[in-house]
């Protein structure tokens, strides 16, 4: 018999400190496959926010940088600049690029940084134990919203990949899940996606990963993923909402149509 | 331009040499009083092939020069007072993921928006670090356009040397006052390796990794040992400062940067008067020369010193500190972004003198 | 014929593996603790096992490798 699954290369042998069931561990996991399969890990350098993942660096196994809450495409542009044919991504959570990081994913966006941010929504802030984050949903029970967030005083859920979508200087955007092995598989193949984007230069690239946080949610894993399917995917569809028809075989071509 | 003398401003000095210097990024954000610094490296920068980027705000260009530096590149960024306060977070990022960066104040009078015009009231939040933890940043306070360039260029090799960020401290006026330049035909730049930063394993065994979090109290305390053992070594090996007729002085100066300029036309005033006044003007601000003036307050022939600052008075702290109180400490400010005059500082002297003091 | 093997240790029981097995064939083993204290993972029928990938696919803690 042979081996047809088994614990990838692009992570290192330290074990996950995220909670049981947590979808972190599955996206680590398919960034890293991605790595190794791709024949990148060498010079890839990952970008660390603030939040559970604060040190993802001890997981992934190319190098990278912990950055401060909120600013890690900042801290990845000053790092792609320098390093024009790395493979530079940052690994952000909702509180992270959504809240106190808002300014720097768009203006990165806005930029075109060729760089991808790995983009975690789980809507509430892991870390701290269960706040409101910008995408909390309307109703949702959080530690800051103990009555279910409403609106009339704590806004509304911001949906990034649309807005992201809109800066002409983003080339992909797209909205993945992980709730079963079909989903997984699309996650992965954007992953890949948005490094083709970063490898062929073309622009910045995001992947939005809904994501469940079980322990804040207050539900068990399996019941965390249809309450996600439930709940969260209306509010935030699924889909590619830039850059669905890249051709990258023949990459000059479409410039010259589109040109 | 090597060797011949070019009239320049003090902010396109400091861009000059940091190109010099093999500095190659450059992250931004305007703000007067030091945007031509920016202006320069938007078209110099560029025209080399460095990175110039403006940023969306200082919080980000101070990230940016955190992601240049842990991939091992030379780096600077420069605002003024405000923006500086921004940047604080990232400055103290910097220092515990030891990362080696020069960062410009060109200081002006606050605070809140306060006003343009020059101040030296940055100087606690410089040299006593405005960022959270116990750190320190390099804090250099050029007095001349000539001494923003070559200090500018050493900046750099201290960075790389002690990974650490190393700050410019200068003011409005110096910023935009124009002297005389005499660059060098070729740059003193020491090269130094860094196998620790964060620019792809590419077949290294090891992966790399950046960062100043550690969970483990040990670990942390471990690291903030190191850090004070990095400052204390520096604190014995970089002091840098300027020493006049503090030999036969009876009343010793302490100015830095633009005062320092004022108090030698005094120091001539007053010696005219038969007043002997000596100075001691602080190059490097941290690590402060508190020996020298500890050294000058032991002098007989010392009676007093006096500390002139644009402010409210910062610098002074650490003078009474060197003194140890053997000698009174006087203090002469203005703030706003007012220059005291020779003919106040005079005052101020012969009231000393004369035992009148304030 | 498929197999499935795992990395005790690392199993929280978080039960995503069970869930996503089409055979039904995993269950956490209520018989026994790992060293974190959780029931880890078992197989009650490898006979069963087509060697889908979905448990390993689905477990975020990469405790399961897959042979066919």
């Amino acid at each position: 018999m042979a081996v047809v699954f088994e614990p990838t290369k692009g992570l290192t042998d330290k074990p996950f400190h995220y909670c049981p069931g947590c979808h972190h561990g599955i996206i680590h996991r398919i960034i890293a496959e991605s790595m190794v399969e791709m024949g990148i890990l060498e010079k890839t350098v990952a970008v660390a926010s603030v939040g559970c993942t604060y040190n993802c660096y001890e997981y992934f196994s190319c190098d990278a940088v912990q950055a401060a809450h909120g600013r890690a495409p900042a801290v990845a542009t000053g790092i792609k600049r320098n390093l024009k044919d790395n493979i530079v991504f940052t690994y952000q959570g909702d509180g992270d690029l959504a809240s106190i990081g808002t300014a720097e994913i768009v203006h990165a966006a806005a930029r075109g940084e060729k760089i991808t941010a790995f983009f975690v929504n789980n809507a509430v802030y892991g870390m701290t134990s269960g706040q409101m984050a910008p995408t909390t949903l309307l109703g949702q029970v959080t530690t800051t919203s103990p009555f279910g967030r409403d609106a009339s005083y704590q806004g509304y859920p911001i949906n990034v990949s649309e807005l992201i979508s809109q800066l002409t200087g983003a080339a992909y955007v797209e909205r993945v899940c992980l709730t079963d092995f079909k989903n997984i598989q699309n996650a992965k193949k954007a992953v890949q996606k948005a490094f083709k984007v970063q490898q062929a230069g073309l622009g910045f690239s995001m992947v939005e990963f809904l994501s469940t946080c079980p322990t804040n949610w207050g539900k068990e894993p399996v019941e965390a993923m249809e309450w996600l399917k439930e709940k969260m995917i209306p509010q935030y569809p699924l889909g590619c909402y830039k850059g669905q028809d890249i051709d990258f075989a023949n990459l000059g071509k479409a410039e010259e149509k589109e040109g | 331009m090597a060797g011949k003398r070019v009239l320049m401003k003090g902010n396109e000095v400091i861009a000059e040499a940091a190109l010099r210097a093999g500095c190659r990024n450059y992250f931004g954000y305007p703000i007067t009083p030091q945007t031509e610094v920016m202006h320069y490296m938007a078209k110099k920068m560029v025209q080399i092939g460095g990175n110039f980027v403006q940023a969306e705000s200082e919080v980000s260009a101070i990230n940016m020069v955190y992601g240049a530096a842990a991939a091992g590149a030379r780096v600077m960024t420069s605002s003024s007072s405000p923006g500086i306060s921004l940047k604080q977070e990232g400055i103290s990022y910097i220092a515990g993921a030891e990362l080696p960066a020069v960062a410009v104040n060109i200081v002006r009078a606050g605070p809140g928006l306060g006003g343009i015009l020059p101040s030296q009231g940055d100087y606690w939040q410089a040299t006593k670090g405005g960022g959270h933890g116990d750190y320190r940043n390099l804090v250099i306070a050029p007095a001349s356009v000539q001494e923003l360039y070559e200090l500018t260029v050493e900046a750099f090799n201290l960075a790389d040397k002690y990974r650490m960020l190393v700050m410019i401290l200068g003011d409005g006026t110096l910023g935009q006052m124009m002297e005389p330049v005499a660059f060098r035909d070729e740059e003193p730049i020491e090269t130094i390796e860094k196998p620790w930063a964060a620019c792809g394993r590419n077949g290294r065994e090891k992966h790399n990794t950046v960062t100043s979090i550690y969970i483990d109290p040990d670990e942390l305390e471990a690291k903030n040992r190191e850090l004070q053992e990095k400052y204390k070594y520096i604190e014995e090996h970089e002091v840098r400062y300027e020493e006049y007729g503090v030999e036969d002085a009876e009343i010793v100066i302490t100015a830095f940067s633009t005062c320092s300029r004022i108090c030698k036309n005094v120091i001539k005033q007053a010696a005219e008067m038969g007043i002997k006044v000596g100075m001691i003007r602080p190059i490097t601000l941290w690590p402060f020369p508190s020996k020298p003036i500890y050294e000058a307050a032991c002098r007989d022939n010392v009676k007093a010193f006096l500390d002139v600052e644009l402010s409210a008075g910062q610098m002074v702290e650490d003078v009474r500190l060197a003194v140890t109180g053997k000698k009174p400490v006087y203090f002469y400010g203005r703030m706003g972004g007012n220059l005291p005059t020779q003919k106040e500082i005079l005052d101020k002297i012969v009231e000393i003198h004369e035992g009148r003091n304030a | 014929m498929a197999k499935v093997t795992f990395r005790d240790d690392l199993c929280k029981g978080c039960g995503l593996c069970v869930n996503a097995c089409p055979k039904g064939i995993l269950e956490l083993d209520k018989s026994r603790l790992n060293n974190k204290g959780y029931h880890p993972v078992s197989c009650t029928d490898q006979e069963k096992c087509i060697g889908c990938t979905f448990c390993a696919v689905q477990c975020p803690d990469s405790v399961i490798t897959v042979e066919r």
